[in-house]
């Protein structure tokens, strides 16, 4: 078990860069999460952890030393990978017991390993089958299992669960949450969907462009993006953004949203939004934060009505779009509340929940 | 009745069995031609069987249907070719000589293949083409330096020198194959295999060879024909009997100026086809079995 911290890491190709400078310290036994659109340089600084990618620059360390010149086998790290990467000409044993093998550890210890990652993973009725005999979940296991009986410092995830169906990669990601609350290796999971990150991890590190948005916790993530960019790709569906312009009214202040739409910002926002009164904004609210008006002290001044584009029903909630200005929004709303396409609807926006971003900086106020 | 039968049946378009005998036309159509093949190939085989299971008489009658035996089936062919002739050196000589050729190619292209296709280094792509290029110079052409080369080594009339040259057209193509068959093992199986704690070496003994074991398989069967049915290079450098081996051998013993002992030939053809045959029936299903099936996804 050690913590890895990442210092300045760049990672070039020829001249594209993929990792353009990121810093990071996870500590011992955290279940970090790497999460971005491809070509984030998410797997590409996970590769560079597992040493299968030279850093261009900076240093990367694994429980306080520096391993950028230290091959992948001596870094004591395993790996899981998206296509399970498992041998196809062996069994499920010896696939797991591979690493142990090549290390020369005694037959008995490597047996005894084996057979309790496999019970960890439910899997001790496969070791005699060879990789092609199994299920996707199944090899997924196997390759967990493979990570596991290494007992290494450090786990690596590079998407394990995107070529599982959608029930499976649900089953799974309970799996790999229950593991680590088994052994408690500090692991690095990459992966591009933000369910994921947010079930998973203690922590999500969100990756644009070769940099780190923003570290965090879950609900701090979802709660308090820093940038534009963070607050639309964490939640689903996404945030809505639409420009506004923040303006005075007395005391407090009022967004207009045009074509008559304006909304008044919550007095424990004020003091915070004061300064940027007068200014042209991006204005951004979750679709759970839009439901039809309901419960009571509701304010009238936060209710509007729109006409509905689409109704997309979930079962236990239903997805109303319309648009405002052009841009298209989304909003949640109970089931029996939602009206026909091309009805009218009044819908209330819950404001306290609302952000405010600089279009220039894209950074949240 | 029963509702669903008064329900009136839809019309169907193109006719209700138009797949079912599409279907049966495509399957008469291939086993009229594979069965046309088949006669084809097998009509030079069935000749030689027929003539080296007759007597000299009756092979020089000409008033004899030459398709079948008329005089009684006789070994005598085959004993004359064993006894009398120099057949069984040759029959050695050829054994020896694709054997190491087989294990010179097998080393080196599986080296080389590994190398090309693993080990980013500046080059390996133009190395890799360059090695095929050397493949498309052909033995008639190469013989004539090649000649210079054995004799300056001391090699000429020596089998030795087939071990030296065969190579010259058989690590080419068993490289080219092999590169191919490497470069579809996924790379995460190296990546893998890397972090388990392999070297390279055992990444190539452990990893690499048994799932490319169709391929390499392939590539032996290739190195294995070329050596086996050689004929320009040991018409070129051999010259007395004990070095000669199956392909000129048999043809310069049994055909003396305008004399050819057809009943010999056709049995000395026949036993030399027998053990490339004999490969082929064993390692095909081997060949075919696609080992790599399971390592990833699918």
């Amino acid at each position: 078990m050690a913590d890895v911290a990442l210092r300045d890491v760049v990672k070039r190709f020829d001249r594209d860069h993929a990792v353009r400078g990121i810093s990071l310290n996870i500590p011992d036994k955290e279940f970090v999460v790497l999460v971005g659109p491809s070509g984030c340089g998410k797997t590409t600084t996970l590769r560079m952890i597992a040493g299968l990618e030279e850093a261009t620059a900076g240093d990367i360390l694994i429980g306080g030393e520096v391993v950028n010149d230290v091959p992948p086998k001596d870094r004591d790290i395993a790996m899981v990978f998206q296509n399970y990467a498992l041998y196809p000409h062996m069994t499920v044993f010896e696939n797991m017991s591979f690493g142990l093998r090549l290390r020369r550890i005694a037959k008995a210890e490597i047996r005894s390993r084996v057979e309790q990652a496999a019970k960890i993973l439910d899997i001790s009725d496969l070791l005699d089958r060879r990789p092609k005999q199994l299920s996707g979940g199944q090899r997924q296991r196997v390759a967990m299992g493979r990570a596991i009986v290494r007992n290494p410092k450090v786990f690596l995830f590079d998407e394990p669960l995107s070529n599982l169906d959608a029930k499976l990669r649900v089953q799974m990601r309970t799996e790999i949450k229950r593991v680590h609350q088994q052994v408690k290796t500090t692991t690095i999971y990459v992966t591009h969907d933000q369910v994921e990150a947010m079930t998973l991890a203690d922590r999500v590190v969100v990756m644009n462009g070769g940099r780190i948005e923003q570290v965090g916790r879950p609900q701090e993530l979802y709660h308090r993006p820093k940038t534009r960019f963070v607050a639309g790709f964490i939640g689903s569906p996404a945030m809505n953004f639409l420009s506004c312009r923040l303006e005075r009214n007395g005391e407090g202040l009022l967004l207009r949203l045009g074509e008559g739409l304006v909304l008044p910002v919550p007095p424990t926002h004020t003091a915070r939004y004061q300064p940027s009164a007068g200014k042209a904004l991006i204005f951004g609210l979750r679709p759970e934060h839009m439901t039809e008006p309901r419960g009571e002290g509701r304010d009238p001044r936060c209710e509007f009505t729109v006409t509905l584009d689409v109704v997309e029903p979930m079962g236990m909630e239903t997805m109303v779009f319309f648009t405002v200005n052009g841009t298209e929004v989304c909003a949640r709303v109970e089931p029996d509340a939602a009206s026909a396409p091309g009805q009218p609807m009044r819908l209330c926006a819950n404001l306290n929940h609302m952000h405010l971003i600089d279009p220039a900086t894209e950074l949240v106020l | 009745m029963t509702a669903t039968a008064a329900v009136s049946e839809p019309a169907r378009i193109g006719g209700g069995t138009s797949l079912r005998r599409s279907r049966r036309w495509a399957l008469v159509t291939s086993y009229f031609f594979l069965i046309l093949f088949a006669i084809f190939f097998l009509i030079p085989p069935y000749y030689m069987i027929v003539t080296s299971l007759k007597t000299d008489a009756e092979v020089a009658h000409l008033a004899t249907n030459p398709w079948i035996i008329a005089n009684g089936v006789t070994l005598e062919q085959y004993r004359l070719l064993f006894r009398e002739t120099d057949f069984l050196i040759y029959f050695k000589n050829t054994v020896i000589v694709t054997l190491c050729v087989v294990a010179i190619t097998m080393v080196v292209s599986v080296l080389a293949a590994f190398s090309l296709s693993r080990m980013r280094f500046w080059g390996s792509g133009m190395l890799a083409t360059g090695i095929f290029l050397t493949y498309l110079i052909p033995d008639t052409l190469l013989f004539i330096p090649l000649f210079q080369i054995v004799r300056g080594l001391g090699l000429l009339n020596s089998y030795w020198s087939m071990v030296l040259v065969y190579p010259t057209l058989t690590v080419p193509f068993c490289t080219w194959i092999m590169i191919g068959y490497f470069q579809s093992i996924p790379k995460e199986l190296d990546e893998a295999a890397l972090i388990d704690g392999a070297g390279y070496t055992q990444i190539l003994l452990k990893i690499f060879i048994p799932v490319a074991l169709p391929g390499i398989i392939a590539a032996m069967i290739f190195a294995f024909t070329v050596s086996w049915a050689a004929f320009v290079y040991p018409i070129a450098f051999l010259f007395s009997a004990d070095q000669q081996v199956l392909t000129v051998g048999t043809v310069t013993s049994l055909i003396k100026a305008d004399v050819y002992k057809w009943g010999m030939l056709m049995a000395g053809a026949l036993v030399a086809a027998a053990p490339p045959l004999l490969i082929y029936a064993f390692l095909m299903d081997y060949y075919i079995a696609g080992l790599t099936a399971g390592a990833t996804k699918g």
